[in-house]
């Protein structure tokens, strides 16, 4: 049992809940990431860290309400509830040093994890240029955290509601024709975005990682649901990842594999499966 | 005494138990039960304690039951089995215990799976088996155990009743290994799992679920930093192999493993009374022939597959799984398709399985298992129409342990070094069961558990 010891809302439908997880919180690196499971009919489902803190042995998990667990999670536990299951810190932690300058890309709720990659990346002497993005202003999340450890934080909105308008490859398509070439990209959001950010980054060879929020069930390597093409070989995401050179990830092969369930969602919900739930 | 044909066990139809999830064998009555420990001689020499691994005084309970003593007969069967309720279904006894019967050599042999699953539930029921342990005084100790399968429940057990003071780390959210997440509720119902491990609990057994041994703590870290004196490592055989042909990857396209534990552990089967999905197709195709294969093909069936083939690429005599779960699965109406390998599994325009070309197979030489390869017939591809695929062709050990415990030596495949007493390169942590040996049997990882734990005595013991 995971006791949550805060809730907020940080955009329409994404939550930040803060959780009592100290056997977590003492060994997670930036990265990693939990499953957790909500109540005893509930799925497992895998969710980044966002954040931890060592000393209260918590860990910040980032939500928004798109699935059947998320929603159920986000709109039914309140601060002091508790979560039946967590477990981890799973997957590999992130590859850490000093490359000179770093570029990291968040789109949606993918800032959340970016974050404490990027604060790790500051801390191990990078340059830190930041490029977070979202439909509208209202969905952009850690805006201030990120400005915090970054050394150059640029915004992207679809609408142009908020900072530059237009999609996070605009500004870094722009800063790599500039010629100034980061020693690595991280990406991480929607699986569309990611695939684009590496095809942004191939043709100038700058080394990209994205990391993958694919289906899983165990997140030990017990299952192989969240397998994924990478390169020649066939890449489990919970023990092999979740981050992987983006320039080798087959995201077609991804994007498939994420409609495994669409039929069952929309039985669940009754939504015929067109929604923005399935989407992602 | 009786000699002749053994009592059969009474099972649902199969028919009725091919659409539902309950148990397939019912169980002995307590006058057949009875009946049949009759037919036990008690030999002198009783060849069946010799044939299994983890050496229960057979003809003893089988007495004790004759003269209708229950409180006796689950003693002694516990005595020496944790899990005499797992046991008795899952084992392979017709090649370990009922095997070396006497009887086995002019009829058939006692039906002692029977009589120990009997036995076991007879206890349960009527709650003979509540701390009907000898136990000895609390040592002090601290033994940690990796996992929670037949072989860590095992060795917990029996270092409990020695004293030691036991923990029990499981990775998934319910304790029980290949118990919960990989024998179906038929075959295997799940309250019964559960109440083998009240027992243990009942001993003084922590079990904390929910900590990845190789993440939230490591091997090096229990025993130098959480106060562990030694370690016992029965993680399993949890990787699942794939074949490496085109379209592992398709929509529709599973391990068994994830098959299975999203229909066991998860109760996808209830969808969506609970949240986790399955996918099921109307023809489905599952590669392998081992227990795990009849599993996840039976498994299909119920769930509302009009057609579940098994496809194997040797012939029935070959065949790993147990001859009671081969006939069990065609009276369920699986179709087997031997003789037959799978080449590729082809896609739609979508990404979903449409179909499985496979290649027809002939027996040629014996290899080095001593089983004839099966060659290829050139020319003779087709394509299965399945719009679902199993792959149950094995598994392997899960590389997190040995990734993050550099003093650990392995073996090539992956698998924990261990002797016969389950010491590996690190003095205080032993290991047992599937992740030494490659995917084997419950019983087998029984076994190991049992040798490690006296290894650990005797260990400790002397520091």
């Amino acid at each position: 049992m995971a006791k949550i010891l805060k809730k907020s809302t940080l955009a329409p439908q994404v939550y930040e809940f803060i959780v009592d997880a100290p056997l977590v919180a003492h060994k997670c690196q930036p990265g990693q990431f939990v499953i957790i499971r909500t109540e005893e009919e509930s799925e497992r489902i895998p969710l980044t860290i966002a954040d931890f803190d060592r000393e209260q042995g918590t860990i910040t998990i980032i939500v928004q309400a798109v699935g059947n667990t998320t929603k159920h999670l986000c709109e039914t536990f309140n601060e002091n509830d508790e979560i039946l299951d967590v477990v981890g810190p799973l997957g590999m932690p992130s590859h850490i040093e000093n490359f000179g300058t770093v570029v990291c890309v968040g789109g949606g709720i993918g800032v959340a994890p970016v974050y404490p990659i990027a604060r790790a990346l500051k801390e191990a002497g990078n340059k830190v240029i930041s490029i977070i993005g979202a439909r509208n202003k209202d969905l952009i999340i850690f805006e201030d955290k990120m400005a915090a450890i970054s050394d150059e934080l640029i915004i992207t909105t679809d609408d142009g509601t908020a900072g530059q308008k237009g999609f996070v490859t605009d500004p870094l398509k722009k800063m790599l024709e500039s010629g100034n070439m980061p020693g690595m990209v991280l990406a991480i959001g929607p699986v569309i975005m990611m695939k684009n950010v590496a095809e942004t980054t191939r043709p100038y060879k700058v080394p990209t990682v994205a990391s993958l929020n694919t289906i899983m069930v165990d997140g030990t390597g017990m299952c192989g649901g969240c397998r994924v093409k990478v390169g020649d070989d066939n890449k489990f995401a919970c023990v092999d990842g979740p981050e992987f050179d983006a320039h080798l990830v087959d995201f077609a092969n991804l994007i498939q594999r994420q409609q495994m369930y669409k039929g069952h969602e929309s039985l669940e919900y009754g939504c015929g499966g067109h929604c923005k739930c399935v989407e992602d | 005494m009786r000699g002749g044909l053994r009592n059969k066990m009474p099972e649902q139809a199969a028919q009725v138990r091919n659409k539902n999830f309950d148990e397939v064998a019912l169980g002995y009555l307590i006058d057949t039960a009875i009946d049949e420990a009759e037919r036990c001689l008690n030999c002198k020499n009783p060849r069946c304690v010799q044939g299994c691994p983890v050496n229960v005084d057979i003809p003893d309970f089988i007495q004790a039951l004759k003269e209708k003593n229950l409180n006796e007969a689950i003693r002694i069967l516990k005595n020496k089995n944790t899990l005499p309720a797992v046991c008795g279904r899952v084992c392979p006894q017709e090649s370990q215990c009922e095997k070396n019967c006497i009887l086995g050599i002019k009829g058939e042999p006692v039906a002692i799976g029977r009589l120990e699953r009997f036995v076991a539930d007879y206890a349960r029921i009527k709650g003979l088996d509540i701390n009907n342990n000898s136990k000895a005084e609390p040592n002090g100790k601290k033994v940690a155990i990796v996992g929670s399968g037949p072989s860590g429940l095992t060795a917990a057990g029996d270092l409990a009743k020695m004293g030691y003071d036991v923990t029990v780390f499981e990775a998934l959210h319910a304790p029980g290994g290949v118990l919960m997440y990989g024998i179906p509720q038929f075959r295997l119902p799940k309250e019964i799992v559960k109440h083998e491990i009240d027992q243990l609990k009942a001993l003084g057994v922590k079990i904390v679920p929910n900590v990845v041994i190789g993440r939230t703590f490591t091997i090096d870290e229990l025993m130098n930093e959480e106060g562990f004196s030694a370690v016992y490592i029965g993680t399993g055989a949890g990787l699942p192999h794939f074949m490496h042909i085109d379209g592992e990857n398709l929509n529709g396209v599973y391990s068994a493993n994830e098959f299975l534990t999203r229909v066991n552990l998860m109760r996808a089967y209830k969808f969506p009374q609970v949240a986790t999905p399955v996918y099921i197709g109307k023809s489905v195709a599952v590669v392998g022939a081992g227990n795990v294969a009849m599993d996840a093909a039976r498994t299909s069936k119920r769930l509302g597959a009009e057609t579940v083939y098994i496809v194997y690429r040797r012939s029935e005599d070959e065949m790993p799984a147990r001859k009671e779960e081969i006939e069990h699965a065609k009276e369920e109406g699986i179709e087997l398709r031997l003789l037959n390998n799978p080449t590729k599994i082809i896609g739609d325009e979508k990404g979903w399985v449409k179909g499985m070309e496979c290649v027809k197979m002939e027996l040629g030489e014996p290899d080095a298992s001593g089983r004839r390869s099966p060659v290829e017939i050139k020319g003779s591809e087709y394509v299965l129409p399945v719009d679902m695929v199993v792959m149950s062709i094995g598994q392997g050990p899960n590389p997190l342990i040995k990734a993050t415990t550099p003093n650990l030596e392995t073996n090539k495949r992956g698998n924990i070094n261990a002797d016969e007493s389950g010491q590996t390169s690190m003095p205080g942590v032993f290991a047992g069961g599937d992740i030494v040996t490659g995917a084997a049997t419950v019983i087998s990882a029984m076994g190991a558990g049992k040798k490690a734990a006296n290894a650990i005595d005797e260990y400790l013991s002397k520091k």
